[in-house]
């Protein structure tokens, strides 16, 4: 009999350890929202396909701490990517800008959309001159149309 | 047989692409200091706590700053390369303790030996976020004036030092 009470008491203990909810990472949700939106546009330089938001590198952890500090000292979200990009270069930048060494990143998906639209559109019309005119004789047409008709009388 | 060039072009091509993305090293990232001014700071020293190491002490010299920690590698791999540098005394070679403890890192120096003429501690980090560092080793080229003109990423082995360091540490001391 004592046993089942030891065991019902064991059971008991883990309603001892109180669930508490993960802690606000500043004290201002409003700075912590600037962060989020910061750190989803910025590049984890460790882990190279992760955002500096979704990252656990130790890198990101400092990053973070050091935009969360500029956060705090009220400077623009231009100013805390330039201070970024001055240490890390535009690699940083999920959206690289528009420079002449980016030029073909940017451009590039329209030339190739335009190359293979021409390209479809002139390998069509080729095709289009290589196909005979069929010739249809009067015997063939009366019997498609016998075909048709036929086809259409069936419920 | 005609119909088949085009395409042969454009696979030459593609392959000529993928071979060149092939030798590149997507973890070095190009660094936008180099050719600026080698960033201030004041750290304290790992031997001597109580003084500091200012990058500004260095004007008039060229100098080489590696960013290294007892808990990396690649530290462990380029630390022969450094110590023979040392020894050669072509360069001065500073050290920056990066987020490490005091007695990890003199452990490690006392046991693999001290190449450096003198190490700063940067616990926090901060000074290797000033320099760009994202991945300890990283070896900083810094001249008389105290502008960086080189930045290795990861190790710096035989071939890096024969090849593109000592050239420049000699063209730099000439100037």
């Amino acid at each position: 009999m004592s046993r089942i009470w030891i065991w019902i008491f064991a059971m008991t203990i883990p309603a001892l350890a109180a669930a508490q909810e993960a802690r606000p990472l500043a004290e201002n949700p409003q700075a912590e929202a600037r962060l989020k939106a910061l750190a989803v546009e910025l590049r984890c330089l460790v882990c190279q396909n992760q955002t500096l938001a979704d990252s656990n590198a130790p890198l990101a952890e400092d990053l973070r701490r050091e935009v969360r500090e500029m956060i705090a000292k009220n400077m623009s979200d231009r100013e805390i990517i330039d201070f970024l990009v001055e240490r890390y270069g535009d690699f940083v930048l999920y959206r690289p800008p528009l420079r002449a060494a980016t030029t073909l990143l940017w451009i590039g998906p329209f030339l190739l959309l335009i190359v293979g639209g021409t390209a479809l559109i002139l390998a069509l019309r080729r095709r289009q001159k290589t196909l005979p005119d069929a010739i249809v004789s009067e015997a063939d047409h009366e019997r498609v149309e016998q075909l048709l008709s036929d086809g259409a009388k069936r419920p | 047989m005609k119909r088949f060039l085009l395409p042969l072009a454009i696979f030459v091509v593609m392959v000529g692409f993928l071979a060149v993305g092939l030798t590149l090293n997507p973890r070095e990232v190009p660094s936008p200091l180099v050719g600026k001014a080698a960033p201030d700071f004041s750290l304290p020293q790992l031997h001597e706590s109580d003084k500091v190491f200012s990058p500004k002490e260095m004007a008039g010299q060229v100098w080489l700053l590696n960013f290294w920690a007892s808990w990396c590698n690649g530290c462990k791999e380029e630390h022969p390369v450094l110590m023979q540098l040392a020894k050669s005394g072509a360069a001065p070679i500073y050290g920056v303790d990066y987020k490490d403890t005091r007695e990890e890192a003199l452990a490690w120096l006392q046991q693999w030996g001290n190449p450096y003429r003198l190490v700063a501690v940067d616990g926090a980090g901060r000074i290797g976020i000033n320099y760009g560092v994202y991945g300890v080793p990283e070896t900083y080229v810094i001249d008389k004036a105290g502008k960086i003109r080189y930045k290795q990423i990861g190790p710096v082995d035989q071939d890096v030092l024969d090849q593109k360091i000592l050239p420049l540490v000699r063209e730099l001391q000439s100037q």
